[in-house]
């Protein structure tokens, strides 16, 4: 008994170190470590054999049976090894070769902008409003304390539409400003106010490489109690902070809008030459980006917003503007051109 | 406006160097853009004296000229013949860098000797120096300029040019920038009352002014000079109308010119003698009556505009420009001054309707006050008399029907508080408003504030506010966030859906293009968008160009544009989409304006890869993108045959949301690709956002997942060539326990009959509430096909 287990594991582990497949070594561990094995047998017939055989054989045979579980952990490490060594010689590609490509698409970086300063004011409690492009002369002008010949109106060329009002009059343009959309929120929400309104807007000019015939502009109305040019200073100081970064210093500055009063403009340190002054900044360190101000108590009265109790502040932004400073565009008919070559930078 | 320093230091002596005043105004809302050095580059330049004139031995036309520099005496060859002894010129020492009076470009002045004899300098003209444009004789300079002095110590200055806010027109002026110099650096303004000796004929006996238009005339002044000689101004008269932009002519128009820069009134001299009747009338314009204005062009005037006439005719268009046979000429001997004033609507609407502007329209438009005119006046009078010589008639006539009485302003601390979130206190605010002309009474909780004579853009409290603000700098107010409770949020759900579906089609790779809102009527036509013959496109009635002229009622024109433009230059697959409006005309009313995303996918499958080559796009690429925006949307789409003329005409299909057509997808109309050179083959979409909104709801219930599972059968069909696969799909999705059918297979030819075509779906039978058994399914599957025997001819394909 003691010699057929012997025989048994040199045949065993002879067998066993010519295996070359993972099928081969499950076939020889069925055969020699299965149910239905030899070694299995012994195990279970050692409580029918004599008494003083029982310890000899009962320690062969476990012994027999570790080496073999041994021998098969073993081998079994050993196969996989020359398997992955297999696997990664036969399926090797060149992985320099570029990837099957997925259509990529983008969204035109004035979307961008527009979503991206959005996102700021709306973290700051406004809300995005929309307003008609096709507007009326009373809004674009008159309710902004804008009335016909006014000297105002000339730095604010229009395009007038070939269309009457009910009565027959002609007062139908195309909107030059987004601030036209302020005086029909005041007209229509319930106070107080928060609001930023983005869009096209039209003037009567030709191209060249600072004008387009159209562009787009942002403007935030904010009326409450208690609203004062300290909030307005905040909250764009605010804006500039999270759009150009922390270390750009901000200035503002007495400007004339004739619908706000106190009038401001906001104005960011030069972005090439921070301030030395250069071309970009035609020498003066700082870079206009927005007008705003305290809106005029005569456009809240007009629109029916009683001015002794409340205030506000408005502002406006023209977005091309943002997108040309930021990666040093120098051309504005470029967002219009739809040329792929030039959007897909973005 | 430019303002020369030196000019501006007459009235004020700031405190600060140049660039601290630049910064305080421009921070005061006066922004100073440039800053003209005059004299920066005269380095080696300085004044000296001819002490002698010889001829040039070897020359006639030369001269050789001694010059007395103070330290030593210099002998330059010089051409000029109208030099005379004892005249004091510019002397530029070898090294100075001039200007050359032929080519106009730099150059450094080198010794030479000229005819044989060396030049030890040069003698210069206005041009070599950069003053002006004349170079034809030597400049010389007024008898008292210091000999030896630096050139630029004499007469170099620094010219502001201010960019002056329309509000402002009292800032169109020397002295007005002298104020608010004054006010920003705490120093007195001083100005000297003009006097001068008024011993003529009283002016009543000599004209008579009559305003008939009162409602467009509120004041009109008159003086009048008799015996002058015109003449040249001054030099130093000259160059400082130089400085500030404007040409000399002679000394009276100079003087006129020279006192508007000066207070910001403008005001026209007129040849007494060409007065008809001595009788000067401020009227409306007859209906076409003709008028000659001064640059020589005649121009046809309307009622609504005003002239300064005599008796006869026309003399000037009023603030806007004068006429041309009463300017003053050569041979004038005595003028007639007017300082008046207009309204500022009626200067703007002339000026505008005859694309005429000039220094005065400028000024009245913008609102002057009527109080100014007559300060200007006697100011003009003064230094004409200096210059030109003459009497002035005793008086000057002053029609005024236009006078109103300052009205003060109420302005209360708490709302400089109110208004700019800081503090200032009431001795502040009175201190900066004194600072800048305006009287302040205070009483117990208010300050009555009355503006001065020539602030016309003061009117409300917020005014003052802005005032008290600008002064003491904006700097001065803290930054605060605004601190009351978040209004209520209401957000507009369109600008939702424009995002989403912009996302949708960036990740389908699609690229936003956003092109102009105004386009042609001929592209118009080529993608045959012309709406109904009752709904043309909107015109503007004052178009650019033609290019520019309807607004759309479609964005198609523009993304084919764009799409052909990039073939030019792209491979393979272009994918083009915009979200934009349209306008579409409503009677009497403004446009509609719905939102709109119109894609274009094209390409021909040319691109080369080592992957392979991209396939053609088809019908069926832009079909299967509106499905799957759609899908992201939650909104259920129906696809119906469309009719669209600029869609190829069997392979589009209309869009429907609740039986209503909100859009299109196919592929383009042959014709509309030839018209737009688009020679590949081409998808396009147009969907109105606007309709879809009201359907693409975020409210989509769950539906629970199947926790049993599938039985899926494919079947191969034959059916006749024009069955559509939606009529086949009906009828198998109508089975109960059909969770999906799909078509996997088209395909036409042997051994499929002619008239025929074979169909494959894959159906998949799910119950949530149990396993399906084969048989079942069978039975199902059974049903299936005797349906599709009945109703559609369809045969089983083995």
């Amino acid at each position: 008994m003691l010699q057929q287990l012997e025989e048994l594991k040199s045949n065993a582990l002879q067998e066993l170190a010519s295996i070359a497949d993972a099928a081969g070594l499950e076939s020889w561990r069925v055969r020699y470590l299965g149910k239905k094995s030899a070694l299995n047998a012994v195990l279970r017939g050692i409580s029918c054999l004599p008494l003083n055989d029982r310890r000899a054989v009962g320690t062969l045979a476990n012994q027999t049976k570790a080496a073999l579980e041994d021998g098969l952990q073993q081998k079994e490490l050993a196969l996989r090894e020359f398997d992955l060594a297999a696997i990664a010689g036969r399926e090797a590609v060149d992985i320099t070769l570029p990837g099957r490509p997925l259509p990529v698409g983008g969204i035109h970086p004035i979307t961008r902008t527009i979503y991206e300063i959005c996102d700021i004011f709306t973290s700051m409690g406004f809300q995005v409003v929309e307003g008609p492009e096709v507007e009326w002369d009373y809004y674009n002008f008159e309710a902004l304390n804008i009335p016909e010949e006014h000297a105002a109106r000339d730095t604010m060329a229009t395009s007038w539409v070939d269309a009457e009002t009910e009565r027959g009059e002609r007062h139908m343009l195309l909107r030059t400003h987004t601030t036209a959309v302020d005086p029909r929120v005041l007209e229509t929400m319930e106070l107080p106010i928060r609001v930023v309104t983005a869009g096209k807007v039209y003037r009567y000019e030709a191209s060249d490489a600072t004008h387009t015939p159209m562009f787009h502009q942002l403007d935030g109305l904010a009326v409450d109690k208690g609203i004062t040019m300290a909030d307005l200073k905040g909250t764009l100081y605010e804006f500039a902070r999270r759009f150009f970064g922390e270390e750009r210093r901000v200035r503002f500055r007495c400007d004339y809008f004739p619908f706000v009063e106190p009038g401001v403009e906001m104005a960011i340190e030069c972005l090439v030459c921070r301030g030395a002054g250069c071309r970009l900044c035609g020498n003066s360190g700082w870079l206009e980006i927005l007008g705003a101000g305290m809106t005029h108590p005569g456009v809240l009265e007009r629109a029916g917003v009683d001015s002794q109790v409340y205030t506000s502040f408005a502002f406006g932004i023209g977005l091309e503007r943002l997108p040309m400073l930021r990666h040093g565009i120098d051309d504005i008919r470029l967002f219009f051109g739809s040329d792929l070559r030039f959007l897909r930078q973005f | 406006m430019k303002v020369p320093l030196k000019w501006l230091q007459e009235y004020v002596a700031p405190s600060v160097p140049e660039d601290d005043l630049a910064s305080k105004l421009t921070m005061a809302g006066i922004e100073v853009g440039e800053r003209q050095a005059i004299g920066g580059s005269w380095e080696k330049i300085v004044v000296g004296q001819l002490v002698s004139v010889e001829p040039h031995p070897n020359a006639d036309r030369l001269k050789l000229v001694t010059v007395d520099l103070g330290t030593e005496q210099l002998t330059v060859v010089c051409g000029d013949p109208t030099l005379k002894l004892g005249d004091k010129v510019p002397f530029a020492h070898v090294g100075a860098t001039l200007i050359d009076g032929r080519s106009g470009e730099q150059f450094h002045l080198k010794s030479a000797k000229i005819r044989g004899i060396a030049s030890q300098g040069m003698l210069c003209s206005e041009k070599e120096l950069g003053i002006s444009d004349s170079h034809e004789v030597i400049m010389v300079l007024p008898a008292e300029a210091p000999v030896g002095v630096p050139l630029a110590d004499y007469l170099g200055d620094t010219v502001f040019d201010l960019d002056v806010t329309p509000n402002r027109p009292d800032c169109l002026s020397v002295i007005g920038i002298a104020r608010e110099a004054a006010a920003l650096t705490g120093q007195p303004i001083k100005i000297n009352e003009p006097v001068y000796n008024e011993g003529g004929t009283p002016i009543e006996r000599q004209v008579a002014i009559e305003i008939k238009a009162p409602d467009l005339c509120s004041r009109y002044c008159a003086g009048l000079i008799t015996g002058i000689k015109i003449a040249e101004s001054p030099p130093w008269l000259q160059q400082r109308l130089l400085a500030c932009g404007m040409r000399p002519i002679n000394n009276i128009v100079d003087v006129s010119n020279y006192v508007m820069l000066e207070y910001g009134q403008p005001l026209h001299a007129f040849d007494y003698n060409q007065i008809r009747g001595q009788k000067i009338i401020v009227r409306r314009a007859n209906s076409d009556e003709i008028f000659v204005t001064l640059d020589g062009v005649e121009r046809k005037l309307s009622q609504d505009m005003l002239v300064i006439a005599d008796e006869q005719r026309a003399v000037a268009l009023a603030g806007v420009m004068g006429g041309l046979d009463s300017e003053v000429s050569p041979n004038t001997t005595a003028i007639l001054l007017e300082s008046a004033n207009f309204n500022p609507a009626n200067i703007h609407h002339t000026s505008r309707l005859l694309w005429l502007t000039s220094e005065a329209s400028m000024r009245y438009e913008r609102g002057i006050r009527p109080e100014l005119a007559v300060p200007a006046l006697k100011r003009a009078i003064q230094l004409m008399l200096q210059m030109a010589g003459g009497e002035a008639a005793a008086g000057f006539i002053d029609v005024y029907p236009g006078r109103q009485e300052p009205t003060p302003i109420l302005l209360s601390p708490e709302l400089v508080t109110q208004l700019l979130g800081v503090e200032f206190s009431p001795d502040q605010i009175v201190t900066v408003l004194t600072s800048l002309g305006f009287n302040c009474e205070r009483s117990a909780s208010e300050i009555r504030v009355t503006p001065p004579y020539w602030r016309s853009d003061i009117t409300i409290a917020a005014d003052l506010v802005e005032e008290v603000a600008r002064i003491i700098g904006y700097d001065r107010i803290p930054l605060t966030m605004l601190s009351r409770p978040i209004p209520k949020q209401d957000p507009k759900p369109i600008f939702r859906l424009k995002q989403q579906v912009m996302h949708s089609l960036v990740g389908y790779g699609f690229q936003e293009i956003i092109c102009f809102s105004l386009t042609s009527r001929e592209a118009l036509n080529k993608a045959q968008t012309r709406a109904d013959d009752d709904k043309p496109p909107l015109r503007l009635s004052n178009p650019m160009t033609t290019e520019q002229e309807f607004l759309r009622p479609s964005l198609r024109a523009s993304i084919l544009t764009a799409l052909a433009a990039n073939q030019r230059h792209e491979e393979g697959v272009i994918r083009l989409f915009e979200v934009g409006r349209v306008y579409l005309a409503r009677p009497g009313d403004l446009p509609e304006e719905p939102e709109m995303v119109c894609g274009v996918m094209s390409g021909a499958g040319s691109k080369k890869s080592w992957h392979g080559e991209d396939r053609p796009v088809d019908f069926y690429d832009g079909k299967g993108v509106v499905e799957a925006l759609f899908q992201q949307l939650g909104v259920a789409a129906k696809f119906e045959k469309g009719q669209d003329n600029g869609l190829h005409p069997t392979r589009q299909v209309a869009i429907a949301v609740n039986g209503q057509t909100i859009g299109v997808v196919g592929e383009l109309h042959p014709e509309v690709a030839q018209a737009f050179e688009i020679s590949v083959p081409t998808c396009l979409f147009e969907i109105d956002l606007s309709a879809v909104l009201p359907f693409a709801s975020d409210h989509r219930m769950f539906q629970p997942i199947a926790r049993f599972p599938a039985v899926v059968r494919d079947i191969a069909l034959v059916v006749d060539k024009d069955t559509s696969n939606q009529q086949v799909t009906d009828i198998i999705s109508s089975f109960p326990m059909v969770s999906q059918v799909a078509v996997f297979d088209v395909y036409s030819g042997a051994p499929v009959p002619v008239d025929k075509k074979s169909l494959a779906y894959r159906i998949r039978f799910q119950s949530i509430e149990r396993t399906l058994t084969d048989e079942e399914v069978n039975d199902i599957q059974q049903q299936i096909m005797a349906r599709l025997a009945t109703e559609l001819g369809v045969t089983l394909r083995n």
